[in-house]
């Protein structure tokens, strides 16, 4: 058992999550977007930890590592994505790029 | 209270106002700075929470690799003539302030661990090798999986990174034009 109170772990992870969650709904500049993501992975990771930790077994950072392989992936397609966004559209901002038509 | 409960309330502290910093940052490059300083604060709390391995990667993979791919496509959109001008007025000095006073704080955290890292009391740590025996074992197949998402994901970087082509009509529709006129 661990000095530390899993609630507030969890706690933890649960406030940075919604953070993460009000970058994403509130910003409107794609890199915010994509970087307000990353902490919502990363809240995640805490919350796989804070578990992994209270019961003692390796299975929190196995998960954490395929988030973070996930993470990762994402982040590659995402800013190819944004790059080749910015090379047609020249903006950033997310109401113009969210008429895909054409 | 006792020492790691005390630097795990510091490290959330400093977690929470780096992220809130990072999703009201006007300029990327800020943000960018506020968010490394939140996941170096993760790192700690991961270290804290007895997952040294967990934290060895969040600081190799997160705040190393990916924070590197978001300054480099940072980098590449602000391309002209006011570039330099631009990069002078993003890392002025002020702006140090915030995030070094963040890292500081983690800093001292960091200089405790390791001054107190064999009494410390209540923090019991899954290592490495479980962690490493328990991948390869139960979790193969997630393994794989994982090692696939990332070929995906690196050929779809390298398909969508690729140069823009204009695409040349083909003789078909050069005749219809023509026939057109």
């Amino acid at each position: 058992m661990n000095g530390i109170p899993i609630e507030h772990g969890l706690l933890l992870a649960t406030l940075l999550f919604c953070l993460g969650l009000l970058g994403v709904l509130v910003r409107r500049n794609i890199i915010f977007v994509l970087m307000s993501m990353e902490i919502m992975f990363n809240a995640v990771g805490l919350a796989f930890i804070t578990g992994g930790s209270r019961w003692l077994q390796a299975d929190g950072q196995i998960m954490f590592m395929l988030v973070l392989t996930l993470a990762a992936a994402e982040v590659a397609v995402g800013l190819a994505l944004v790059l080749q966004l910015y090379k047609r559209f020249k903006t950033l901002d997310l109401d113009v790029l969210s008429k895909l038509n054409g | 209270m006792t020492l790691e409960l005390t630097l795990f309330y510091m490290a959330s502290a400093v977690a929470v106002f780096a992220t809130l910093m990072t999703i009201t940052r006007h300029n990327a490059a800020h943000a960018l700075l506020y968010l490394i300083v939140s996941l170096l604060a993760v790192a700690v709390l991961f270290y804290l929470l007895g997952a040294p391995f967990a934290a060895g990667l969040e600081v190799i993979v997160y705040a190393g690799a990916i924070m590197v791919l978001f300054v480099f496509v940072i980098m590449m959109l602000n391309q002209g003539n006011k570039t330099v001008q631009q990069e002078r007025q993003w890392l002025r000095l002020g702006m140090w302030i915030g995030p070094g006073i963040l890292c500081l704080v983690l800093f001292l955290e960091m200089l405790t661990l390791l001054g107190y890292s064999g009494e410390m009391a209540g923090v019991e740590v899954v290592s490495a090798k479980q962690v490493g025996i328990r991948l390869f074992g139960p979790y193969l197949l997630a393994v794989e999986l994982a090692s696939m998402l990332l070929m995906v994901g690196l050929v779809g970087a390298y398909h969508l990174g690729r140069p823009l082509r204009v695409k040349e009509p083909t003789k078909e529709q050069v005749r219809e034009l023509e026939d057109a006129q």
